[in-house]
């Protein structure tokens, strides 16, 4: 029988489930490596060589050389962990999040100053709402895509 | 006897560790957000307890993906600040209360709630950013924070995370604990975490302020009302990071107006509430409950 996911239907979201940590468990042991000083050192020094290290999927070395951290998310990756990345390149938990929403670093601040993302229309898959797979990417990058 | 008197809530943004240990807290940004918290800094000079119960989570830093413990209690005699990648916070080492731990994992688990014990572990921000926040900035040599720590770690990273149904009971037998041990303690039990946001996919930066603030009334007037609201409602209304408020259910559960899962005594005082957007990602909550 299929467990129950009520959390399938919320657009730009994807939930850290035990699915998920099973697809992403090398990827988030990778970034976890991170958290010593000397293997950020390795990792910035030759990061494919690092990479290659650890039994990840070509895919997910390949995403994290890329800096999507949406598709790491897919791949498994979960944020807390993904973090370790954004730390090694010296990056703030806004400019990660503000990464995966298409938006500029300045824009997504603006964002968030101004009060957020609005929940309206972003509840359920199949609204209007910014974070709606429709509407990406958003900001300025959004704009051009669609002219 | 010891006894829990209050407990106290807020959010654990890094970036807010982060503004205190590079000086920033008088830019404009911030400026707000630490208004927030003068009354409470001067309150717990006021009030100090002697240990503080700290539930809080671990944020893949002393748990990664080998183990995660849904509830794991800290009973070291102290707790170094981790490195999370930026390099170790600034702060002073955490004293624990290895004897008041103890006593609460045997006396919890002996109620049914079957929890991790951790004789070794790292804290990281969600743990620091509190204490800094109630206590203010020190030295991490010079300095020493002025309360004894017991940490809990909860497990809200990788779903599913506990109920708020199973938080808010096991803050009631957590109180119970608490008063069996024999010392004459003052404790005081913290919720972080929350409030709304999301780090993570095209809905990042979702904050809800009408919700948090309903949900807040909630917890603080309907306890028993609040715990029943299931985790999908904090992902849709309050991000999929938002779901962190079930810790807060845990120090709401181990007020004294609450027994055997009803509100039965008259609701504790709220001494300061606050809220603020946005600190980073996040929406911040902070409210102080003290017995009435």
């Amino acid at each position: 029988m299929a467990l129950d996911k009520p959390y399938l239907d919320v657009p730009g979201t994807i939930i850290f489930d035990a699915e998920q940590s099973r697809k992403g468990y090398w990827l988030n042991q990778f970034c976890t490596s991170l958290m010593k000083a000397e293997n950020r050192e390795r990792f910035k020094a030759n990061e494919r060589a690092y990479l290659d290290e650890w039994p990840m999927t070509e895919e997910q070395k390949q995403a994290v050389m890329a800096r999507d951290l949406n598709w790491c998310m897919r791949l498994g990756g979960n944020i807390y962990f993904l973090a370790r990345i954004g730390a090694t390149d010296g990056k703030s938990f806004q400019q990660m999040a503000g990464s995966m929403t298409g938006m500029t670093e300045e824009e997504y601040r603006a964002m968030m100053l101004a009060g957020g993302r609005s929940v309206e229309g972003n509840r359920y898959l199949g609204e209007d709402g910014d974070a709606q797979p429709h509407r990406q990417p958003q900001g300025a990058a959004g704009k051009k895509a669609g002219a | 006897m010891a006894k829990i008197t209050a407990s106290v809530y807020t959010s654990h943004v890094p970036a807010i560790g982060a503004a205190m240990d590079l000086h920033k807290t008088h830019e404009d940004y911030w400026k707000p957000l630490f208004a927030g918290y003068d009354f409470s800094k001067q309150w717990m000079k006021d009030n100090k307890p002697d240990v503080v119960f700290l539930v809080y989570n671990d944020h893949a830093t002393a748990f990664n993906l080998d183990l995660i413990p849904t509830f794991a209690i800290g009973t070291a005699a102290e707790f170094q600040p981790a490195d999370e990648g930026w390099g170790p916070r600034p702060v002073p080492k955490v004293v624990g209360h290895p004897e008041l731990a103890s006593h609460i994992a045997q006396s919890v688990i002996q109620q049914d709630f079957d929890l991790t014990i951790v004789n070794k572990m790292e804290v990281d921000h969600g743990l620091t950013v509190p204490l800094s926040l109630m206590c203010g900035e020190l030295d991490p040599v010079k300095d020493a924070w002025p309360v004894k720590v017991i940490p809990f770690a909860v497990n809200v990273v990788q779903y599913p995370v506990p109920s708020g149904k199973r938080c808010f009971a096991l803050g009631q037998a957590i109180r119970k604990a608490v008063e069996s041990f024999d010392e004459d303690l003052n404790v005081h039990i913290w919720g972080t975490g929350g409030m709304s946001h999301q780090l993570q996919g095209a809905r990042a930066g979702l904050i809800n302020r009408e919700w948090d603030n309903q949900w807040l009334d909630q917890m603080i007037n309907d306890p028993v009302a609040c715990a029943n609201t299931p985790h999908i409602d904090y992902v849709r209304e309050a991000g999929s990071e938002g779901i962190e408020l079930v810790m807060w259910l845990i120090a709401r559960g181990a007020m004294a107006d609450v027994n055997d899962g009803k509100v039965t005594g008259p609701l504790p005082k709220v001494t300061h509430r606050f809220y603020h957007v946005p600190a980073s990602n996040t929406a911040v909550g902070h409210v102080i409950l003290e017995n009435a």
